[in-house]
């Protein structure tokens, strides 16, 4: 029985491996992300994990990538984008637009 | 002063766009300036009421609540759409008819009041929310005082409420032989318009595959964020990189409405 589970597991494995969503955390503080140029990788979806450090909501916004996102102070929220060709997207905190920029970069 | 300003009015703009294009399709259906009076002010104390909840919403759904509201609420908003076009090809131009006018296409149009009630309550609350999220950050932020703040956003909700009015006297001067259909013609593409933005955030909660992302870019011929580009956003889902799924679902339901008011338009024959 458990031989079987484990011989499953192991043909299923690479396959899991190659499904997994490549994970980037970004951070929010003092009205700024860190870090400001991400690198994601080109042609595959990506869960960015955006944690908010400050007091007060952000709204991540891209026009490139298309995304809008709220992102309540003092929390951690999830969104997924691309895949993306290669090449340069910026996004922006549209609550604090002066010091909140910054770039995916997918390669 | 300026900052809030803008923010806010960018907030307040699209609810007033869709507000404006409401008020114009109920033109001259009896009570409808108490039930718009009236959901506009349930959105607003509903933007309250998602603004405290808003940490709550993000954490469901492993951070992504907020994309699934945001897709419920869009949703709901696109079916009272498509339920007030249907309802109003059946019963709206034979009204239109007998009165010679939209003017007098009075009486039974208010049952369909209800439905765009619940459009422009959503409609407020979807950007009000996050209207109130912002200022409350700004002033417990306090980076500037109070009242900067507040009459900054004072004057970006009147100007936004202006741009709505604006565009709502712009429909007033469509001549009344087209009015119906050009109204019918605006709401379908409000609700394909919202169909469509209720894609990206089942995308962007990876609930939905995005297909293609984008499908197209014609930010260099009309970007997003210019101004012709927020109304023909607002008016007709105009994306400038619009996702794959986002245009699926816009022609799904830009589609099936036609077909639902088509059907709705068919002769009776039997009994009633």
């Amino acid at each position: 029985m458990s031989f079987i589970r484990i011989a499953f597991l192991a043909a299923l494995a690479p396959s899991l491996a190659q499904s997994a969503d490549a994970e980037i955390l970004l951070t929010i503080k003092e009205h700024r992300f860190d870090p400001a140029e991400v690198r994601v990788p080109a042609n595959q979806k990506v869960k960015l994990l955006v944690q908010n450090l400050d007091a007060t909501a952000e709204e991540f916004e891209s026009h490139a990538l298309n995304r809008e996102k709220v992102i309540p102070g003092n929390s951690k929220a999830t969104l997924y984008i691309g895949p993306l060709s290669p090449g340069r997207y910026s996004f922006f905190g549209e609550f604090h637009e002066q010091t909140a920029k910054g770039t995916v970069i997918a390669e | 002063m300026l900052g809030s300003a803008i923010i806010v009015f960018r907030e307040a703009l699209e609810a007033a766009l869709i507000i404006g294009i409401i008020a114009a399709a109920t033109r001259g259906i009896a009570g409808r300036g108490r039930w718009l009076t009236a959901g506009l002010l349930a959105g607003i104390v509903g933007s309250l009421g998602v603004a405290a909840l808003t940490e709550r919403i993000a954490q469901l759904a492993e951070g992504t609540g907020q994309e699934l509201f945001n897709a419920s609420v869009l949703g709901m908003a696109v079916a009272m759409l498509a339920w007030h076009n249907i309802w109003m090809s059946r019963n709206g131009a034979q009204m239109a008819r007998e009165a010679k006018g939209v003017g007098l296409a009075v009486r039974s149009g208010d049952k369909t009041l209800f439905a765009l009630f619940l459009v422009v309550g959503l409609a407020v609350l979807r950007e009000g929310s996050e209207t109130v999220l912002f200022l409350y950050g700004m002033l417990a932020g306090s980076e500037s005082g109070v009242g900067p703040v507040l009459s900054g956003g004072a004057l970006g909700l009147v100007a936004g409420a202006l741009a709505g009015l604006a565009l709502y006297a712009g429909f007033l001067r469509i001549p009344p032989k087209w009015f119906f259909s050009a109204t019918s013609v605006l709401i379908l593409l409000l609700a394909a318009a919202m169909a469509g933005q209720m894609a990206r955030f089942l995308v962007q909660a990876d609930l939905v595959p995005s297909l293609l992302s984008p499908a197209w870019d014609s930010s260099a011929v009309l970007a997003n964020e210019s101004p012709f580009g927020v109304l023909l956003h607002v008016l007709a889902g105009y994306d400038a990189r619009p996702i794959g799924m986002q245009v699926v679902f816009y022609l799904a339901a830009f589609l099936l409405i036609l077909a639902g008011m088509a059907w709705a338009r068919r002769p009776i024959s039997r009994n009633l």
